[in-house]
């Protein structure tokens, strides 16, 4: 059955990654949009938006790394998603993982903090994502991401 | 007032000593500062190991001037609020990150008007004595630039499965 709305699951860690990606909410208009992040401390970022807890994680500790990555499993499981969007980081490449193997069309928005070269997250989503951006023309390329604008 | 953070991740003593230092110094009462879990305790300012998102909002909104890490969330903050701020990058190589990347936002950000960089104590020190002189650049808005949104929001309604 095909929604009417298309539904965005949008999700990314904390602190900057956040910040941008509240940024890009003006994307989003017209879709049911579902926010995940790691501190319900957040949720008045988003207004009356739909917005999910999922568990921090970084790559150092490995069994936070997994309870993150069942997290978002998880909720792309339940929410079903047509697009996933992140901007970052670990739990952010959770969600475009997952997203792609439940056959949502999912979108790497590499962090502008990312100015040399991409995030290591970021490198790794450009091997299977549907939409693969970076922030800084200077990394942009044919065989690499694309380049439309930054946050700022 | 003056916030400082630096972020939510690792600690950064190198910029709260020198800050801590130099408000026991000059008698400066007026500052508050995020120091991050686990990090050598202030003795002459405010601190709080973390704010809650709420919390945050509250001192940002308040503070005449911002100090903080190199950390792209809290520069976009400060740009959005109009406050000046002044930042000095964590450094990998002395285990406050896990990369540089906060030495490249620097050397990108420092060209935006509003935004002062110290790349190490010397300089944070000496940018502190002239820290009420700092005077922000022009607000950006709340969202990212248009040609950004165009590019995904074109991909989202589009029906196309790129390869």
């Amino acid at each position: 059955m095909k929604r009417e709305r298309k539904k965005i699951l949008a999700i990314a860690s904390g602190g900057g990654h956040w910040v941008q990606l509240l940024r890009l909410r003006p994307a989003f208009d017209g879709c049911d949009v579902v926010y995940a992040t790691v501190r319900e401390g957040y949720r008045g970022d988003v207004g009356g938006a739909e917005f999910r807890v999922i568990p921090d994680s970084n790559r150092w500790n490995k069994l936070a790394l997994l309870r993150c990555a069942l997290g978002v499993m998880w909720l792309v499981l339940r929410e079903r998603p047509d697009v996933v969007i992140s901007t970052g980081a670990a739990p952010g490449f959770f969600g475009v993982r997952f997203g792609k193997w439940f056959g949502a069309r999912v979108i790497w928005v590499d962090s502008v903090a990312n100015a040399e070269e991409l995030s290591m997250s970021g490198r790794k989503a450009g091997g299977f994502v549907d939409l693969w951006v970076t922030q800084w023309q200077h990394l942009a390329g044919a065989d690499g991401p694309k380049f439309f604008g930054s946050v700022i | 007032m003056i916030f400082i953070t630096v972020g939510t991740d690792l600690p950064f003593d190198r910029l709260v000593k020198v800050v801590d230092a130099w408000a026991g110094e000059t008698g400066r009462t007026d500052v508050f500062a995020q120091i991050g879990e686990g990090g050598w305790r202030p003795e002459h300012i405010a601190w709080s190991e973390f704010l809650q998102p709420p919390e945050f909002r509250e001192k940002f909104q308040a503070a005449r001037v911002v100090i903080s890490h190199a950390g792209m969330g809290t520069i976009l903050t400060a740009l959005n609020h109009g406050k000046p701020i002044l930042v000095m990058p964590k450094r990998a190589s002395l285990r406050e990150h896990r990369n540089e990347h906060q030495l490249a936002t620097a050397h990108h950000m420092m060209r935006i008007a509003g935004v002062n960089v110290a790349f190490d104590e010397g300089e944070l020190r000496a940018r502190l004595d002239d820290l009420d002189s700092l005077v922000s650049g022009s607000r950006i808005g709340a969202h990212a630039s248009d040609s950004l949104i165009r590019g995904l929001r074109g991909f989202i309604h589009g029906e196309t499965r790129p390869s």
